[in-house]
């Protein structure tokens, strides 16, 4: 579904990412794993459009769309959860997730969202940034599932989030991908959080991927040596 | 002080309230909303002004028995000129700048100068004003003593108008929903899939818009000249910083205490002296509140 071929991102002259070839399948959990500064932001900010491919392609379903802009790669099916969840803190959650509804071209939220979040539909006229940091991790996902994705990149949501809230929002996106298929790309350094989605782990380090595990056969120690500072 | 002065003076602080806001309001979108210093907004005024001029002129030489009608025409072409002027602006030369306010600052400024120019050789360097219609001339008195101007009216009726507008497209509609996205995080609300380049060349067109609307509004208290948006400026800018930046409602409050602080010095200062009062207590203010009256406090 997603495939990237030898993606090189860089910041001025200093190489971010360097010849990354991936491919992610329908369905699939992928998550990219490795330690601050490694890259794993900076993958999923390049594929979702936010900073430009020096080389490489992107392709979505066989849509090449290297050079296409943030709300087109929306609008073609990709969702973006950000680290930090960046959520309009002046717009009110229902406005929030309104914005969503630019990609999908439907005039209404769809009701299964709040199916997914029910406490976002009580909070509807609250203010985004006067929510926790756990609801407005909620929110960038439902705001993300409104515009109806075919995969999500989701980056770092453990992020800042409470350990309970983090079992929650792993409930919920197991409950997406059983529901919908969902495919996802998760960036990830909290490897319990990854296994409870992740089909496989693609480990990153100075931009590129150094080590590839399946569900099945990973080795925790190997992973937590990735991890480890 | 007795009642007919006393009711002059609120009226006269209302008259000033509404023309500060009219002022400000295409301003409170480009730079409150955008960010972009446009230091050719007073420009842009002036042309809205032209247009209304030419507009009189053209019914007054074609059109005589529709004379009465002609400001309502001038107004809706100014919106029309001064708004296709900022699309083109902003697909030409405002959007190479974002992120930038320095070099906004300074071209913008350059732009003003050379708008300026292009009116002194287009319209002449003299005054010239509108005809004023015969249902605008004179005043309404509702009590014996308190004689209201019709022009002061019809702007604050017209105020009244376009600020109601302006706040259904912002809060009422998807284009005003769009705008407030944006204008909140750019790079987040083309991720959730906005146009966000579409969005800036209709947000600051609307704002240059709105300006050529106040410049039309202000040929019927004053007379027009290619340096009229100069004096327009920095009343603008004032009312927009003082109120608070991203927020319209502090752009209505700013206007409203400045107009009835202005109006109620003036009557026991000089005009000049109520001016210096004025801006001593905006520094102060700014001073103590840098980010202006309207300001909420959420989690980023």
């Amino acid at each position: 579904m997603l495939t990237v071929q030898d993606l090189h991102v860089s910041y001025r002259q200093s190489p971010a990412i360097r010849g990354v070839s991936f491919q992610v399948r329908r369905g699939e959990t992928v998550a990219v794993m490795g330690r601050n500064g490694m890259g794993k932001t900076t993958l999923l900010k390049a594929l979702i459009g936010l900073l430009p491919a020096h080389a490489g392609s992107v392709a979505l379903e066989g849509d090449d769309l290297t050079h296409a802009p943030s709300h087109q790669r929306v609008r073609r099916g990709m969702g973006y959860v950000p680290q930090g969840r960046m959520i309009f803190p002046y717009l009110t959650v229902e406005e929030n997730l309104r914005t969503g509804l630019e990609a999908s071209g439907q005039e209404e939220i769809p009701e299964d969202v709040y199916g997914y979040f029910p406490e976002l539909r009580t909070m509807g006229k609250r203010r985004g940034g006067n929510l926790s940091g756990g609801q407005q991790q909620q929110l960038a996902l439902a705001r993300a599932l409104v515009a109806r994705p075919k995969v999500l990149l989701l980056d770092e949501p453990t992020e800042g989030i409470q350990p309970s809230v983090i079992k929650e929002i792993a409930a919920t996106l197991n409950r997406l991908k059983a529901d919908r298929g969902l495919t996802i790309l998760l960036s990830e350094q909290v490897l319990s959080f990854a296994m409870e989605l992740a089909d496989r782990f693609l480990i990153i380090e100075r931009g590129e991927f150094v080590h590839e595990e399946d569900r099945q056969h990973v080795d925790r120690e190997r992973v937590h040596a990735y991890l480890a500072v | 002080m007795n009642v007919e002065i006393a009711a002059m003076q609120v009226f006269s602080g209302i008259s000033l309230f509404t023309i500060l806001v009219l002022m400000a309001l295409g301003l409170s979108i480009v730079f409150g909303l955008m960010g972009v210093i446009n230091m050719a907004h007073g420009e842009v005024m002036a042309l809205g002004a032209y247009v209304t001029y030419y507009t009189a002129r053209f019914f007054g030489a074609y059109l005589p028995s529709l004379m009465g009608a002609y400001v309502f025409f001038g107004i809706a072409l100014a919106f029309l000129v001064t708004f296709a002027f900022g699309y083109l602006l902003e697909r030409s030369f405002i959007r190479f700048l974002y992120a930038r306010p320095l070099d906004t600052l300074l071209a913008t400024w350059g732009l003003s100068l050379v708008l300026q120019q292009a009116y002194r050789s287009g319209f002449g360097a003299q005054e010239v004003s509108v005809p004023m219609t015969s249902w605008l001339t004179g005043a309404w008195e509702p009590i014996a003593g308190i004689q209201l101007p019709l022009n002061r009216l019809f702007i604050i009726w017209l105020t009244l108008l376009v600020s109601g507008g302006v706040y259904l497209i912002l809060y009422r509609t998807r284009w005003g929903l769009r705008i407030r996205a944006v204008t909140q995080n750019r790079a987040m609300s083309g991720a959730v899939g906005i146009d966000t380049g579409r969005v800036d060349a209709m947000s600051f067109a609307l704002g240059c818009g709105l300006a050529g609307i106040a410049g039309s509004a202000f040929t019927m208290i004053g007379s027009t000249n290619p340096l009229t948006g100069q004096l327009y400026i920095v009343d603008a800018f004032i009312v927009v910083v003082f109120g608070g930046v991203q927020s319209l409602l502090g752009t209505f409050a700013s206007g409203f205490v400045i107009a009835s602080s202005q109006s109620f010095l003036e009557f026991l200062l000089s005009g000049s002296m109520a001016k210096v009062s004025i801006l001593l207590a905006v520094i102060t203010v700014l001073y103590f509140r840098p980010t202006g009256l309207f300001t909420s406090k959420v989690r980023q």
